[in-house]
């Protein structure tokens, strides 16, 4: 089953990666010396410097306020930061150009908070819609949108609107629509959240599979409890805007 | 659990809900906005037709007035003292039937001249006194060249004291400027309409983007191209303008329809007879109809166009 599993998730050439080599693959992210303020505000992160590797598993972490959301923000290219350097997939973020920026959204899966599902469309369409925005034909992907949606636990909930969904539901509809592109790095925040801890667990699972299968992924949290159950995973601790790594 | 869900894995994709949407418009469909848009450019499609309409029936009326009184000559014989009318308007007959451009000229009889004055005199009058003039009312051959009119003229003039001829030019000027100046006016109140219509849909596509910036921004995130929005909404505005468009198309179309039934109920009338030769008989021909149509069909287009190009500028201008 644990095959099927990283069939369908990504390839498993990546997971074959030996691990003394991963320095020389190039990095996912590097920031160097970055700093982000609104206006003429103090600034809210300063002097982040980190870099998330190629099939890496990190926490992002820290109260509530501390920028877990902005510094994925800044990832996710949706802010540019005040100053200092930011590297994705050994780009300069500051030289791209808009079609690039596309380009690298595409790598990334993101999983909000909020869920940001589309209210108008179904749970599949929803789903579905990092595949039809790249132009790809409904049928082309119809087959490895419902074995995810099944794999999620969806399957009977796939022609359902969002605001029928719990929440747990449309947490899984967000994760399924990250996974669905089978990112090079997947970004979530607080994707436990809004879940029981049963169903936590069964997602921070989820996430350790798409890791192994040589996906990076961040998990933006201030669930300790969620952490512990994964002691393999880097921490990156956010406080008073300065960024603290515990490997 | 989650291997546990993996084993309940069925691949067929037979088993998909029948029920299951699978190609909703990214743009949500249906809105109060999206439904205020369409009858808007309902309206103003409306408008934008009837001007059309109304310009081709006041463009094709004064052709057939233009092309009719184009073909007559009217020949004026006065009377003179010491000479027989009816004589000196026969020779005047004579002079203009010789000439090879001319199909007929008929001299209107004194009852039909004083018949004229009708409509200034009263009815019932004895004109009998009065010096009223006659009139040769001259067709030209179809398709003939103008006749020489100095010539003519002036062979009339040697042998018919009194006479005078009127090739109704300046009437046809004036009709002409007449007729053009409604067809200006209804130009420029059409570009009007489609002014208006271009900024209630500038501001619905700019009300749309605020109230579907989530949906914008999403999209984004999942990797969609700034094309690709633009057209998605391009699509769902083409979809309000050709739906607003073609309401208004029909309604006009209906109205041109409803006009020339009226109208033709109405010919047998002396008002309906009167109106009828100003605007001719209300009835719109086929290409009237398609013009119409037209209308209807490119304000839809353009609406669709347009809006893809603000929200392409918008996305240029968040980035």
């Amino acid at each position: 089953m644990a095959s099927q599993i990283v069939d369908l998730i990504g390839s498993a050439d990546r997971s074959m990666v030996p691990p003394q080599l991963s320095a020389k693959v190039p990095q996912v992210v590097r920031f160097e010396n970055v700093g982000l303020r609104y206006g003429m505000g103090a600034e809210i992160l300063r002097d982040i410097t980190f870099a998330i590797e190629p099939q890496s598993f990190q926490f992002l972490t820290g109260p509530s306020g501390a920028g877990k959301t902005t510094l994925l923000r800044l990832i996710l290219l949706a802010l540019k930061p005040t100053r200092g350097f930011i590297k994705l997939f050994e780009r300069d973020v500051t030289t791209l150009r808009k079609g690039e920026i596309t380009a690298i959204r595409r790598r990334i899966g993101v999983v909000f908070q909020d869920f940001r599902l589309l209210d108008h469309l179904t749970t599949y369409e929803n789903v579905a819609l990092p595949l039809r925005v790249m132009g790809r034909g409904e049928t082309t992907y119809r087959a490895e949108v419902v074995e995810l949606l099944r794999w999620v636990g969806l399957g009977e909930r796939m022609h359902v609107l969002p605001p029928v969904l719990s929440g747990g539901e449309k947490q899984r509809a967000a994760i399924a629509r990250a996974l669905i592109v089978r990112p090079e790095l997947l970004l979530a925040d607080e994707p436990t959240g809004n879940v029981d801890p049963h169903l936590a667990r069964r997602l921070l699972r989820l996430f350790i599979e798409l890791h192994k299968s040589g996906t990076s992924v961040v998990i933006a949290t201030h669930d300790l409890g969620l952490m512990d159950q994964f002691e393999g995973a880097r921490r990156l601790v956010l406080g008073d805007g300065r960024l603290h790594i515990y490997d | 659990m989650m291997t546990e869900t993996a084993d309940t894995l069925e691949p067929s994709v037979e088993a998909l809900p029948a029920r299951l949407k699978r190609d909703m418009p990214l743009v949500p469909a249906s809105s109060i906005a999206g439904r205020a848009l369409i009858i808007v450019i309902a309206i103003m499609t409306f408008l934008a037709a009837l001007t059309a309409g109304a310009a081709m029936l006041i463009a094709g009326a004064s052709q057939g007035w233009r092309e009719s009184v184009s073909r007559e000559i009217t020949v004026q014989v006065r009377p003179t003292p010491g000479r027989d009318l009816e004589a000196e308007a026969q020779k005047a007959a004579d002079i203009v039937g010789a000439v090879p451009e001319v199909a007929e000229a008929r001299v209107f009889t004194k009852a039909e001249s004083e018949h004229l004055l009708e409509p200034w005199l009263g009815t019932g009058l004895d004109l009998g006194e009065l010096p009223v003039p006659r009139l040769i009312v001259v067709k030209l051959k179809e398709g003939a060249p103008p006749p020489d009119l100095p010539a003519l003229r002036k062979a009339l003039v040697d042998k018919v004291p009194g006479v005078s001829l009127d090739d109704h030019r300046q009437w046809l000027a004036r009709l002409g400027v007449m007729a053009n100046t409604i067809v200006v006016v209804a130009a420029v109140i059409f570009a009007l309409v489609i002014i208006a219509m271009a900024f209630a849909v500038a501001f619905a596509t700019r009300g749309a983007m605020a109230g579907n910036r989530e949906i914008i921004d999403v999209l984004h995130f999942v990797g969609a191209e700034d094309r690709y929005i633009a057209s998605e909404f391009r699509r769902h505005f083409l979809r309000l303008g050709l739906e607003g468009g073609g309401l208004g198309a029909a309604l006009a179309i209906a109205t041109f329809m409803l006009a020339g039934a009226v109208s033709s109920w109405w010919a047998a009338t002396p008002s309906g007879d009167q109106l009828e030769a100003l605007f001719g008989s209300f009835l719109l021909n086929w290409r009237g109809y398609a013009v119409i149509a037209f209308i209807g069909a490119s304000i839809g287009m353009v609406t669709g166009s347009m809006s893809r190009a603000i929200v392409f500028r918008h996305l240029h201008n968040l980035s």
